[in-house]
Parts: C-alpha cells; structure tokens; sequence
C-alpha cells in the first residue's frame, strides 16, 4: 500500500517546484537559487538508482544543475517538474557512467605504482660520471680503473649478485670482490681527503 | 599541468542564480511541427500550380506501390518532424525516434516494388539515368530550405539526443522532398529517391555525429 503521506509531500514539492521554476523563468533569482538547492538530494538520488559511484554523483549533479539552467526556456509549468528534472538527471547519469567507463578503459588510476614506476630519463646504471645529483662521487668512480669500476657500478649501485655479476662480466667472484674491495678503499680515500 | 580546482555545488548554485535572466518559454513542440509542416504544405500548393495534377493523379494511381511510395514519404515527413521537435526537449525519450519508422518502412519498400517493377518494364532505366540530375538538383533545391527551416525551429529547444533529433530532421527533409518531387516527376522516382536520400540522410547523421548536434 502506497504511503499517502509521502504521496502527498511528494505533491506538495512538485508544486514548489514548478512555481520556483516558473519564477526562474522570469527572472526571479531567489526562486532559482532556492529550486537548485532543494533539488540537489533528488538528483543525487537519481544518480544513486543509476547506479553511479558514489565519487562521480557529484559531476552528475553539477552537469543537472548545467542542463537544467540551458534548457530552462523549454519547461512547461503546466507539467510535472520532478517529471521535467528526473528524466534529464537519468540522461546525465548515464553520460557521467558512459564517460568514466572510456576513461577507466584508457586509464588507470594506480598511484602506488606510479611512484614506484622508474623514471627512464635517469641516469643510473653505468651513468654516475654523468649524473648530476651526485657529481663528487661520480667524479669519484669515474676515476677509478674501468675493473674496479665495474665491480661498483654492478655490486653497488645496480644491486647485482655476485654471480649475476659474474656471469655478466665474465669474470670469477673472488676477482670481482677484490675489485669492490679495492674500489671502496680508493673511493673512501679520494672522498675522505676531500673532506 | 595544475588541475583546476572543482568547483562546490554552493559556488555554481550561487553563480547561475546570480546571472539569470528572463527567458521565453518555447512554444509547444505541436505548434511548431504544425508551423514547419505547414510550410511544406505551402511548397505542395505552390507546386500543385504549375503541375499537371491529373497527369500526377493518373501516374500515381497506375501502380500501387507509387502512391504508396507518396503516402509513405509524406507520412515519414511528418513523423520524422514530430520526433525531431520532441527529441529536441530535454526530457524527452529517445524512443521518439522510432516515431517515423511506420512511414520509413511503408515508403522503402513501396519503393523497393517500384524497384522490381522498373525491372520488369525494360527501358526505364534509361530515362531514369537521363533525368537524374535534374531530380537531384530539385531535390537539393527543396532539401535545403526545408532543413534550415527544421534547423531554426530546432536550435530553440535544448535536445540531450541531438544526433537522434539531426537523424529525425534529416529523416523529415528527406521525406518532405520526395513528397514534393512527385508533382514535377514524369515517373517513379523510387530509384533515385532511394539513392540520394539515402545519401542525405547518412549526410546529415554524420554531420550531427561529428557536430554533436550542435549544429541544431
């Protein structure tokens, strides 16, 4: 059984409604500013029963609010306006989720990903004599004999194993630790007296 | 690149309040079918003055599927223009645009029967190839005016379809044209009606398409 009082406050504000829209059409700003203020829970509403995420029912909102200001001369007070205004904010709803749904195909939004994402205009691996956020210790190992050098680049500042590191130079480990042994005495020694 | 900052309901409440304007309420969708209908009804009779009306009535009624092929077309005008100013209000279903598809269907296929019967008549062809242009320069003549008729019409409301209510418009011209192309064709102008409102049509949906409607 229909509840009567809802019914009839459902009326009672489809008249106000209408009245304050008929008053915004001729100019009567107050009307208008307290219409769009009293329909923003309706909207919201009809958005919800769209089924729009509850973080896009805002720009649902804002595209009625837009909609219902350009299209204002096509009301007809002598109809429903909760007629009038559900079946424009049903249309935007589903522009809104039409919309998002292109942009969620393109796009994604992964923030933690983003900051663990390599930046590849850096100069890292093999590019320490160029960089410039650390320009003494890149001075430092470009300085030192391309061996020791390479047991640097890949031990330290790559984070190779051993025997990554070894497989890829060709080398033995014991060479290549000894190498690194030698490159960090030389680099605290170079580094140091600069202090 | 900065994002701009969104901006709250109470902001955009406050600033549409703050500029409105008076506005003139738009005449009913009727009465302005009625008006562009019209106009084509005064094109009719301005026609029917220099046409040789029996010659028209006698080629009309020799086959059924020709008359057929008018009432279809003069029906999908119609049609087609009611759905275009209903679709052309916000809170309108696009359902309207099925509004026309009773007189789409009755014109297509009465012309496709005068198709099949031009095939049997040997020869029509001929003449048909022959006076294409002419048709196809009085079509154009009478398409544009009546589409920028429906276009000035249309541009006063404010459609949430505007490429449904461009297609509807066009659908109207289209029709509207071809009902008029019957008091100065000699013949069936089924063929080529078919062929250039169909490119008409297709014309005016994509320029909507790529317009967004905007262009009504």
């Amino acid at each position: 059984m229909p509840d009567e009082g809802k019914l009839t406050r459902d009326m009672e504000r489809d008249r106000q409604w209408s009245a304050w829209m008929a008053a915004a059409q001729t100019g009567d700003s107050q009307a208008y500013d307290r219409l769009l203020r009293g329909c923003l829970p309706f909207i919201a509403q009809v958005a919800y029963g769209q089924r729009v995420p509850a973080d896009r029912v805002d720009d649902v909102v804002q595209d009625v609010l837009m909609t219902v200001h350009r299209a204002r001369h096509t009301y007809d007070p002598a109809r429903p306006f909760t007629a009038w205004l559900r079946v424009i904010a049903q249309r935007r709803a589903i522009d809104v989720l039409r919309r998002s749904g292109r942009q969620n195909s393109r796009e994604v939004h992964a923030p933690l990903v983003f900051e663990m994402y390599a930046d590849p205009g850096a100069q890292t691996a093999g590019g320490w004599e160029k960089s410039g956020v650390s320009a003494e210790i890149g001075k430092a190992i470009a300085g030192l004999s391309p061996g020791q050098r390479e047991a640097v680049e890949r031990l330290t500042l790559q984070g190779q194993s051993l025997d990554e590191a070894a497989k890829a130079t060709g080398r033995s480990k014991g060479a290549l630790k000894v190498n690194l042994h030698r490159a960090l005495n030389a680099l605290r020694g170079q580094l140091g007296n600069r202090e | 690149m900065a994002v701009p900052e969104a901006i709250s309901h109470e902001s955009l409440i406050g600033a549409l309040a703050a500029g409105l304007k008076p506005v003139k309420p738009l005449r009913s969708f009727a009465l302005q079918a009625a008006v562009w209908l019209g106009a084509v009804a005064v094109m009719a009779g301005g026609l029917a003055l220099f046409a040789d009306l029996p010659a028209v009535a006698a080629r009309l009624l020799a086959a059924p599927d020709m008359w057929l092929a008018a009432t279809g077309s003069a029906l999908t005008a119609a049609l087609g223009a009611i759905a275009a100013f209903q679709l052309s209000l916000p809170d309108r279903k696009p359902w309207w645009a099925l509004l026309p598809l009773p007189g789409l269907v009755l014109w297509l296929s009465a012309s496709g029967l005068g198709c099949l019967r031009s095939v049997a008549e040997m020869g029509v062809y001929e003449e048909i190839f022959a006076e294409s242009r002419a048709c196809l320069v009085f079509i154009l003549a009478m398409s544009i005016p009546l589409s920028a008729a429906l276009i000035v019409l249309l541009r006063r409301g404010y459609s949430l379809h505007p490429n449904l209510m461009g297609l509807m418009a066009g659908i109207a011209a289209a029709g509207a044209s071809v009902m008029l192309l019957n008091f100065v064709h000699p013949h069936d102008p089924s063929v080529i009606g078919i062929a250039v409102h169909g490119t008409g049509i297709a014309l005016v949906a994509a320029f909507n398409r790529l317009t967004g409607g905007r262009g009504y």
